[in-house]
């Protein structure tokens, strides 16, 4: 959820007040399991595969994802996590801290990795990812599946796996996770 | 507790200036954080350092261990009193932060041409400095140049008063040594080994930094620490020191500690001067093969270098396997990198005191 820990750690801070439910379970897990086939379909396979989560939103994705596809090609996908707080273009702007240890299963030399997050936004988050992952060696390409794509994009990043294109208002929030999708609103507390 | 500043080259006797254990200059020009003392972060705070430790030691693990974090920010450290690993592990840790790093020692510097410490840090600073790494032989330094300029002030040992990054080192080192032995790792075992661990501190507490810093982190995290030392190295409040035993008899106290941190005998200031002979201190109160053999399975023993082997520690115990010296040194890079990447790449002026542990403060209330 680095999006909505980002929007919460303003000085102002603020509460996530539930609209919409957008997406239920269902469509969640049905959502991930088109995108496990479209990864099949678009890299003929699935060899030499990464699945890396961005923490935080993206972990539990990941993990989904990569079970997902060992399902489906019925091989082993190693799954990993990608805290990017020190890559961050915002670090002196507001308070960056990394939410959990980074987790990468060995070099990314040479692999395929699929990037995971749960909400594609301004596109900062996912340009601090890949400067990170460049530190863990050169991958053979980078894919971006996110869960929702909500637009605003501030930096040329586009995913190549969406879960459900949601056009938003900019000061709406969505909160993702495996039990669905939610829109709503943050309030000033 | 602020020592005179001027004319601070020189080694002074800082026998006449007693540091107060709990009080901390956390005065903040532009509100700048600083790290001048354990008390400025309370349990939360040193939690939170410790936390953040733990994604630079992952860094610290990588074929390129460095991070782009600090790029732009400028550290001075400046040490007025000679150090090799302190000096080291903090440039050591900006590098990786990718910060520029400026050295200063005292010994080829203009303080050596006289000039008082505040002009020349005032004259450092106009080049556009985010922080300054400080250590004097003087209590109280760092907290004066913490009043004089716009930069973040880390504390790296002033006199006998603290020296926060090697408690809060030491405190990594425990947790992740603790959480290993349950098979975990560091990052999920929390802070409750801390409660009730019993940790002795042994040797020349009077003239320790490194004792009063652990003495504050140790206590606000729970755990019972016993001073073990000769009556005339024990500093003169002792009985204000949160601590849970004062003890002259190292045999009595051996078996019943979790960790043994051993003080280095500081002949420099003249800890000589409060023995019979250093001989007799190293048969009454040095850590040898016999006495160590007394200590609990699994009990640690530390040391926050350099070791005086022989004196306040026989040369077979320092190697034993029981002795986390070594990563002590390892770990003190990440911690440092910790608190640097925790006082620079926050935004100055946001929060409401200026201290570090304003900063966890204010992360705790967003993230809510």
């Amino acid at each position: 959820m680095a999006e909505r820990e980002r929007r919460l750690t303003t000085p102002r801070g603020g509460v996530f007040v539930p609209r919409v439910q957008v997406l239920s379970a269902e469509d969640v897990a049905r959502a991930i399991t088109r995108i496990a086939h479209e990864i099949v379909e678009r890299n003929r396979g699935i060899s030499d595969i990464v699945v890396i989560g961005l923490q935080t939103g993206g972990v539990p994705l990941a993990r989904r994802l990569a079970q997902v596809l060992e399902e489906i090609a019925g091989v082993p996908v190693p799954s990993g996590t990608l805290d990017v707080a020190f890559y961050r273009d915002d670090i002196g702007i507001r308070p960056v801290l990394p939410e959990a240890v980074t987790d990468i299963p060995g070099d990314l030399a040479g692999e395929l990795v699929v990037l995971v997050d749960d909400v594609l936004f301004t596109g900062r988050t996912v340009r601090a990812a890949l400067n990170a992952l460049a530190d863990y060696g050169r991958a053979r390409a980078v894919q971006l599946a996110v869960m929702v794509d909500r637009g605003h994009r501030e930096i040329p990043i586009r995913p190549d796996y969406v879960g459900k294109n949601m056009p938003t208002r900019i000061d709406e929030q969505v909160d993702v996770s495996l039990d669905g999708v939610v829109l709503g609103d943050v309030v000033p507390r | 507790m602020t020592a005179e500043p001027e004319a601070l080259a020189e080694e002074q006797d800082v026998g006449l200036v007693e540091p107060e254990i709990s009080a901390s200059e956390t005065a903040a020009a532009g509100g700048r954080r600083h790290l001048l003392s354990i008390s400025d972060l309370g349990a939360y705070g040193i939690e939170e350092v410790l936390r953040v430790s733990d994604a630079f030691v992952e860094v610290g693990k990588r074929s390129i261990p460095k991070v782009p974090a600090l790029r732009g920010k400028t550290v001075v450290t400046l040490f007025v009193e000679e150090s090799t690993r302190t000096k080291l592990s903090f440039e050591t840790a900006a590098k990786r932060l990718s910060a520029d790093v400026m050295s200063f020692s005292a010994s080829s510097s203009s303080l050596k041409k006289g000039e008082s410490l505040r002009d020349t840090v005032e004259t450092v600073a106009a080049m556009g400095v985010d922080a300054f790494v400080i250590r004097h032989s003087s209590a109280g330094a760092p907290a004066a140049v913490s009043r004089w300029v716009d930069a973040s002030v880390l504390n790296a040992g002033d006199g006998w008063h603290e020296h926060p990054t090697q408690a809060l080192l030491d405190c990594y080192t425990i947790r992740e040594v603790l959480a290993e032995r349950e098979g975990l790792a560091p990052g999920e075992a929390g802070m409750g080994c801390f409660k009730g661990l019993r940790v002795a501190i042994v040797g020349d507490i009077r003239h320790s930094r490194v004792a009063r810093s652990n003495v504050l982190a140790l206590a606000a995290l729970g755990a019972e620490v016993t001073l073990v030392a000769p009556g005339t190295l024990l500093p003169p409040a002792v009985e204000t020191w949160p601590v849970a035993a004062v003890s002259h008899d190292i045999d009595d106290v051996l078996p019943k500690i979790d960790v043994c941190y051993l003080l280095r005998l500081q002949a420099e200031r003249g800890a000589g001067r409060f023995l019979p002979s250093i001989r007799e201190y190293s048969s009454e109160y040095g850590l040898n093969a016999r006495r160590a053999s007394a200590l609990a399975d699994g009990a640690l023993v530390m040391h926050p270098g350099p070791m005086n082997r022989g004196v306040e520690i026989a040369d077979e115990v320092a190697d034993l396997p029981r002795s986390v010296i070594l990563r002590q040194v390892a770990n003190g890079v990440a911690v440092r990198m910790a608190v640097l990447f925790m006082l620079l790449g926050t935004p100055h002026g946001q929060t409401p005191t200026g201290t570090l542990a304003s900063l966890g403060g204010a992360w705790e209330s967003g993230s809510a």
